[in-house]
């Protein structure tokens, strides 16, 4: 018997759990094959889309498969609501109605359905949103895990915010409302049991009342994105490449809590690419910094928030630099689509 | 932040800067040994601020890089096979094989998990014990205590169903070898702190009396690396070639005997092939007699394995510190770590991944512009 070796290559033609980390590769599966076969419209990747004929109206859609389903600071039901009403409003708008779409797996206790809910009503009825249709499938065992919620929201544009992506102007302030790296540390400690948990919560939270707070700033406003997936880093090479302008942030100035900077170290993570639920990033006009912060530490969910960096007026177009805690700088990538699935 | 923030602080790191600046007279080659500490001068920047012509080289330290191709293509033939669970620490699962990378036998629907301690593996065991689960340990000193541990708790529960990939390494002999090397520039050398805490450090002073090398053995905060270059480079500039620790807080000379008994209990030294670099004599661990049915080498016979490196790929070169991952031709293009050659691109303690992460460009790119 001969044995042949093979000619080494990389087999990539499944999907991988990084393809939905979004990250790089995700990116790559929406370009590459998502957006080609919808005939997406070229442009800016946004939160949420603005309706056709609609110029006051925009609508989003997320699915949510965070597991474990419960998790210090939350649960599946109030993150479905946080994260559309939060997608919503980074394009500057006050939600109006919410879709909710469950999946549900066979054997899942009906207990832990009604605690989600009532977790899911309340979130909503405090963001102020109505669910005003929703759908309910049940699998077989196996076919999904636990359960799945959909969660599609409409949402009508403030007077003068007009945030987009692509708005970002050299001489803009980046601005960040709060800490980073809650959620998903959270998520991933309590779900591997690394014992974090005590010291650690989700950050999940609705972020539409913290916007109204920017809307007397208006057209100076030019970005807003809550950076999840792909945190902090992912958020920021998103606006620098839809903008096509270069971002400079300083790492000293990003609030990065003791718990998740000592989880992030144990577990080999860079705060920057960790998950938010409850903080957003505002590009805004250079002269109007100072009333944006103050308008936004006006709202309880900005209360910490702080100026982290800037646009430049010449540099890398496209990319995100980090002035180093030594004073060095290095360039801050999109993360690739890393080994944290399933935390929103 | 306790234990954190005090090793951060950006008037300490300047302060120490300044300090390397006027004990430097001449452009010392440094060497840190571990792939954390290369992480951490990358990410922060601290070997583009050295005095002009010192130069860090970055050394053979990540563990993922130096496991052999042999032993990963041996662990997705073990993966692929029905009713085997793999774990591994995470950044094993992208590494690529000859054929394939773990990830991807994953996607195809190998039971392929991802662990933060070896023992967990143990406790997966334990609850399936209709499943044979596979630990791959790879690792320098560090890693052994653990892993040993994990073997001893196995072996107490009586278990059956659990069994080890081993391919732990060791750091001395790496460095040994390295300094035979008749082209060797390294003048001094980081240890590596965590492979400290569990050794020592005596068996690193024969070494510095032999090569007349200063060796300090040096933590992972910023700070501590600027104080272990800049102890460093005060030996090298009086002359001296002695073991010293930067890293007192958490390493003491004789290290942590406990955890030494243990990995001698469990383990013995062997030789072993190291990727990128060959064979290094009793450079390794290997489970001890004692423990021989907890090797699934022993366990899973996988047939004639053809493991064969990418042409391309300068791993040896990069691991050795002869060259920087900008030399390479096919770094940041044909090399990434979405579609990485070698191992050195894909582990979070591997040289090219650090540089790709700080968005360093390649040396072609960088003399045209």
């Amino acid at each position: 018997m001969t044995v042949e070796c093979p000619t080494p290559n990389h087999e990539d033609e499944v999907v991988l759990l990084g393809h939905g980390a979004g990250g790089r590769l995700t990116a790559e599966l929406l370009d590459q094959l998502i957006l080609p076969a919808l005939d997406g419209a070229s442009g800016p990747m946004e939160d949420a889309a603005l309706l056709p004929g609609h110029r006051e109206l925009v609508m989003s859609t997320d699915s949510f498969v965070v597991s474990p389903l419960f998790f210090p600071g939350g649960d599946i039901g109030s993150l479905a609501v946080h994260g559309t009403v939060n997608d919503l409003a980074m394009r500057g708008a006050w939600p109006i109605a919410l879709s909710v779409s469950l999946i549900v797996e066979e054997g899942l206790p009906l207990a832990e359905l009604r605690t989600i809910l009532g977790s899911l009503g309340k979130a909503a009825q405090s963001a102020g949103v109505p669910v005003v249709t929703g759908d309910t499938k049940v699998v077989g065992r196996g076919a999904a895990d636990r359960l799945f919620v959909n969660t599609t929201g409409i949402g009508q544009r403030h007077g003068s915010l007009r945030p987009s992506a692509a708005l970002a102007r050299p001489g803009d302030a980046v601005l960040l409302s709060g800490p980073v790296g809650l959620h998903g540390t959270t998520v991933l400690s309590t779900r591997e049991g690394l014992g974090f948990e005590s010291d650690i919560a989700s950050d999940t939270r609705p972020l539409h009342r913290l916007v109204r707070a920017l809307a007397p700033i208006g057209g100076d406003v030019h970005v807003l994105r809550d950076p999840t997936r792909g945190g902090l880093a992912a958020a920021l090479n998103e606006i620098a490449r839809d903008s096509s302008v270069a971002v400079e942030i300083a790492e000293s100035a990003v609030p990065v809590p003791e718990a998740v900077a000592s989880a992030c170290d144990l577990l080999g993570l860079d705060p920057l690419v960790v998950a938010n639920e409850g903080c957003l990033v505002a590009f805004v006009a250079g002269d109007a910094a100072e009333e944006a912060l103050a308008a936004m530490r006006s709202a309880e969910e900005g209360a910490q928030a702080v100026r982290i960096g800037e646009v430049l007026p010449d540099g890398p177009r496209g990319r995100v630099t980090l002035r180093t805690l030594v004073g060095a700088r290095r360039i801050v990538d999109l993360p690739l689509g890393e080994q944290l699935p399933r935390i929103c | 932040m306790k234990y954190l923030d005090e090793y951060r602080d950006p008037t300490l790191a300047r302060r120490l800067l300044d300090e390397l600046r006027e004990a430097a007279t001449l452009p010392w080659r440094i060497m840190e040994v571990c792939g954390g500490q290369t992480h951490t001068l990358v990410r922060q920047g601290i070997d583009e601020l050295l005095p002009a012509g010192m130069r860090m080289i970055h050394g053979p330290g990540c563990p993922v890089c130096v496991t052999p191709l042999e032993t990963l293509d041996r662990a997705m033939a073990v993966a692929a096979r029905p009713g085997v669970i793999l774990t591994s620490f995470g950044d094993m699962l992208r590494v690529p094989g000859t054929e394939t990378d773990l990830l991807s036998l994953r996607a195809r629907g190998a039971d392929v998990r991802v662990v933060y301690a070896p023992m967990d593996a143990v406790r997966l065991a334990a609850r399936h014990p209709d499943r044979e689960v596979v630990f791959l340990a790879v690792g320098f000193e560090t890693t052994a205590p653990a892993n040993a541990t994990a073997v001893l708790y196995a072996a107490r529960l009586g278990l059956t169903n659990f069994s080890m990939l081993v391919s732990h390494v060791l750091v001395p002999p790496a460095m040994t070898a390295l300094l035979e090397n008749p082209d060797c520039e390294v003048q001094a050398f980081l240890a590596a702190g965590h492979v400290c805490a569990v050794m020592g450090w005596r068996e690193y002073e024969p070494i510095a009396a032999r090569y007349r090398v200063p060796i300090v053995v040096t933590g992972f905060e910023p700070l501590d690396l600027l104080e272990g270059i800049l102890m460093a480079v005060r030996q090298l500039e009086s002359g001296r070639f002695e073991v010293e620790n930067q890293y007192v807080r958490a390493v003491r000379r004789s290290g942590n005997t406990a955890a030494q008994d243990t990995v001698r209990e469990v383990f013995r030294v062997t030789d072993r092939a190291w990727r990128g670099i060959g064979a290094l004599p009793d450079s390794g661990l290997e489970l001890a007699e004692k423990y021989r049915q907890f090797d699934a080498t022993r366990r899973f016979d996988v047939g004639g394995l053809c493991p064969v490196e990418d042409a391309e790929c300068i791993a040896g070169a990069i691991l050795t510190g002869a060259k920087l991952p900008t030399d390479c031709t096919a770094y940041g293009t044909r090399c990434t770590p979405r579609h990485p050659l070698g191992a050195p691109m894909v582990s979070s303690e591997g040289t090219c991944a650090a540089f790709h992460a700080a968005g360093r460009a390649p040396a072609s790119v960088r003399s045209t512009t």
